[in-house]
């Protein structure tokens, strides 16, 4: 025995101050496990089926969208010479984005022993797959015939050709379908111990099947929990630089183009900034609705809410630092289509989007340096949801921007969009909010196994807070 | 996987919801999924693949005129016919007059050639089911391939031995591809493009490459020579 094993090192840990409990109203282990079971387990309420309901119908909405622009083509759409990229790729990145938030809490916070994430981490892992899921809709659909979406794939075909692996477009696929399946082991791994519970607590047959299917056997032994820990470590490990590559390579798709707007240096970090900016914004307004509904006040409390609207406050300043270095690199440059095409962007025809992404990207989370209204909830709430409207608007404004006015006065052009651009979008709320529904119904919202594991009760130790010096967490099982 | 007991803590009668042999089967899961994938994969790559979909095509035609009489026994010539073959892009089919310079004569009251006089009564072009065709977006010329000296027979088959005429080839962009970029064992002298039966003397390629020299033979394979 010479080199430790993942499984038996110990990684020393301060125990949580008593003043910053991570759940808090005396909630007890067997609170928690009712708390989000029960959630599975009652009749179904009946502001579910309304939200249900709404979802649905946008849903309707996506799914004509999508067969009118299958039947037509892509010309239902406004895009136009020279705009040939629009609300397609814009509506992609804008989803890519905000499923950035999911693994980074999930992953990076894990891997840094920030325990707060784990009453969050279950219901950002969802989003994050259900936006991911929102974003491969566009550019599969982008393409206009989806029957030939194979071509995206390096696959022997026909024409005896295979997809150019210089171009960053092949690397968004790769990119993107790694990160989709990390993201989905990555969740159902952490669900199998709750699904556990679920089965275990199951009043009917049906019940005990379905969740007994999913929850592959788990019995809970300490080998069980020896082998989920390490996968949960590895996918974690596996996780982690995905956060980073998945929108520096999103960000490739623009960069390495020779249009002025795109061509930046700067896009890579500039845009994972945003992306986690995005992700941590959607969290926040779906986890302030999550908690006010299921009454999980003291799982996701104020101190939760906090620290995510603090990373909104700093990846928002990194954002608008990006900004403001994009305008300095362009005067820098001292290229004339580099310098016109950002004076363009904010003083000409598209001015009102720009300057409506300054305000809601740059602006909006300046309140959060106030600690009063990083604990409000009706301010996160409505900052939130600005901060994903000038998300939106970034997307938009590169893209677009940047296309509309070519080199020759002769191809310049104005993107307005259609009908079918605006069904499209709106319709792709309808599928994320559909699936997330759905997840809020059927699954546990919360990780149970996880918070448990952060109260503490959970502390070997919990009795005696004086001989805390040596202690390993409940995930490193020292059992081996 | 551990044998099942009893739970001690009695949360729930029955905690083994699936009977024991079930242990099996998430073994079974990775290997069922790697070959389903592969099954998929021949299943697409063999019978979605033009070299199924396309070879064999013969459709009926509105007279049942037969290559592998005018042609291999009668012996006249595809140019007598193909007028066009050399000239441009097309081909071209030939109209009931060239039928009628024989038929005037041969077999003038066959009810198989009925729709041929009609069509020369009338002026109204027999209607012919079209068999090869490459899609509109890509471009395709014969004169270029005829006239340097790629043979009907590499395209199309031994017509000359056909009743009725089927495609032979896949005509995807593969197959174009695949002589475009080594064209040397296709070629022929270009006085041998219409002979259906020519056998090379020596090597073929060697031959090949002697007259890709002599007819500067440079087929395109940028997008832009055949998607222009
Ligand atoms: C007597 C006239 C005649 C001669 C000679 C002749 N063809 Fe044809 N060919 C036709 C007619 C008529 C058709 C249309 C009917 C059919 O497809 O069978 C045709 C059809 C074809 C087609 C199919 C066209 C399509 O629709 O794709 C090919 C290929 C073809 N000929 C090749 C040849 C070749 C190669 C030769 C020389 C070896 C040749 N033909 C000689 C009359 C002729
Ligand atoms: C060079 C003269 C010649 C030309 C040109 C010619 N044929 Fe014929 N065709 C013949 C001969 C010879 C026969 C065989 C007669 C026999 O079997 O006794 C024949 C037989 C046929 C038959 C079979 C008739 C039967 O009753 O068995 C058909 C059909 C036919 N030709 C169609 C055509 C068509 C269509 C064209 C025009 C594309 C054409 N031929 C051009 C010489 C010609
Ligand atoms: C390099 C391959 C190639 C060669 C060589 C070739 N063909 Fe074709 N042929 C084709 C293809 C491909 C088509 C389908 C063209 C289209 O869809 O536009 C075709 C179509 C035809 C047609 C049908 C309609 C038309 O006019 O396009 C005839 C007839 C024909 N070929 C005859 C001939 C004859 C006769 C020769 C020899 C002199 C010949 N071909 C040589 C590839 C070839
Ligand atoms: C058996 C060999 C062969 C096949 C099969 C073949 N080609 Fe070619 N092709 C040639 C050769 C040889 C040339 C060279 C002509 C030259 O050098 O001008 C050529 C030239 C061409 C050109 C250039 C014409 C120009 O204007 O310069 C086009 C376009 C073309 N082929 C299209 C096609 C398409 C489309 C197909 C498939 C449907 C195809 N070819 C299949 C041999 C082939
Ligand atoms: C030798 C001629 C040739 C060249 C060179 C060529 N193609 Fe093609 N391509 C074709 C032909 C012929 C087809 C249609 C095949 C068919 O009818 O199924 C085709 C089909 C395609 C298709 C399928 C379109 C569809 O709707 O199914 C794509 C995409 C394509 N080519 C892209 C390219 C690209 C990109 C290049 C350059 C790397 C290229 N082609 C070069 C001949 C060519």
């Amino acid at each position: 025995m010479s080199a430790p094993s993942i499984a038996t090192t110990k990684i020393p840990i301060p125990p949580t101050p008593p003043d910053e409990k991570l759940v808090t109203g005396g909630l007890t282990f067997s609170d928690v496990t009712n708390l989000v079971s029960q959630v599975t387990e009652q009749k179904t309420p009946r502001n579910w089926y309304l939200a249900f309901a709404f979802s649905l119908a946008l849903l309707g909405v996506f799914g004509v969208s999508v067969l009118w622009l299958l039947w037509e083509g892509t010309g239902v759409w406004g895009l136009q010479q020279p705009v040939g990229w629009a609300w397609d790729i814009t509506n992609f990145v804008f989803w890519v984005g905000i499923g950035h938030a999911g693994t980074l809490i999930s992953a990076i916070l894990f891997l840094f022993r920030q325990k707060w994430r784990t009453s969050v981490n279950r219901a950002a892992e969802a989003m994050t797959i259900f936006a991911v899921i929102c974003a491969l809709m566009f550019p599969g659909l982008h393409v206009g015939r989806i029957w030939m979406a194979y071509y995206l794939f390096p696959l022997p075909n026909q024409m005896g050709m295979w997809p150019n692996f210089r171009s960053p477009l092949l690397w968004d696929v790769f990119a993107v379908g790694t990160y989709f399946t990390v993201s989905l082991l990555f969740w159902y791994v952490g669900l199998v111990p709750d699904l556990a519970t679920l089965r275990d607590r199951a009043k009917t047959r049906t019940r005990a099947l379905v969740y007994g299917l999913l929850s592959l056997g788990w019995r809970g032994s300490m080998r069980h929990w020896i082998n989920y820990e390490k996968a949960y470590l590895i996918l974690a490990g596996i996780s982690t630089p995905l956060v980073l590559s998945v929108h520096t390579i999103v960000s490739f798709d623009f960069a390495t183009s020779v249009i002025p707007g795109w061509h930046t240096t700067i896009f890579p970090p500039y845009f994972v900034a945003g992306a986690i900016f995005s992700g941590f914004a959607m969290v926040v307004s779906l986890m302030v609705i999550t908690r006010q509904v299921f009454g999980f006040k003291d799982l996701v409390t104020l101190d939760h809410l906090e620290k995510m609207n603090k990373i909104i406050l700093l990846t928002g300043t990194m954002v608008g630092y990006a900004y403001a270095m994009e305008f300095f690199i362009a005067w820098y440059s001292g290229s004339l289509y580099e310098r016109y095409a950002f004076i363009n962007r904010a003083f000409g025809p598209y001015a009102w989007a720009y300057w409506t992404m300054i305000t809601c990207n740059v602006i909006s989370p300046q309140f959060f340096w106030f600690r009063k209204f990083r604990r409000s909830i009706p301010v996160m709430f409505v900052l939130s949801i600005v901060v994903n409207i000038g998300m939106w608007f970034e997307r938009f404004v590169i893209i677009v921007t940047s296309l509309h006015r070519d080199y020759l006065p002769g191809s310049w052009g104005y993107f307005m969009p259609t009908i079918w651009d605006i069904g499209l979008f709106v319709g792709s709320f309808g599928l994320f909010f559909t699936l997330f529904v759905l997840f809020l119904r059927f699954l546990p919202v919360i990780a149970v196994s996880e918070v448990k594991g952060v109260m503490p009760e959970a502390d070997p130790h919990h009795h005696a807070h004086e001989e805390v010096e040596e202690k390993a967490p409940l995930r490193t099982a020292e059992a081996s | 996987m551990d044998a099942p007991e009893k739970r001690s803590d009695g949360l729930n009668e029955a905690p083994y919801v699936f009977p024991k042999w079930t242990n099996r089967i998430p073994g079974l899961v990775p290997p069922a999924f790697v070959l389903g994938l592969a099954a998929i994969v021949f299943v697409i790559w063999f019978w979605f693949s033009p070299k199924h979909t396309e070879v064999g095509y013969a459709p009926k035609q509105p007279v049942p005129y037969s290559h592998k009489l005018h042609v291999g026994e009668l012996g006249l010539d595809c140019r007598y016919c193909h007028t066009a073959v050399e000239k441009g892009p097309i081909a071209s089919v030939p109209s009931a007059e060239t039928c009628m310079n024989c038929h005037t004569v041969i077999k003038h009251d066959s009810e198989l050639l009925a729709p041929v006089r009609e069509a020369f009564q009338t002026g109204k072009p027999i209607e012919w089911v079209r068999v090869h065709r490459v899609a509109d977006y890509a471009y395709f010329s014969h004169a270029q391939h005829v006239n340097k000296g790629v043979g009907c027979v590499e395209c199309h088959g031994r017509v000359d031995q056909m009743e009725v005429v089927r495609v032979t080839q896949p005509l995807s962009m593969d197959w174009c591809l695949e002589c475009h970029r080594d064209p040397a064992p296709y070629l022929r002298p270009k006085d041998q493009v219409t002979n259906m039966a020519w056998e090379p003397e020596g090597d073929r390629r060697a031959i090949g490459e002697q007259l890709m020299q002599a007819y500067h033979v440079q087929p395109p394979t940028d997008c832009a020579g055949c998607h222009r």
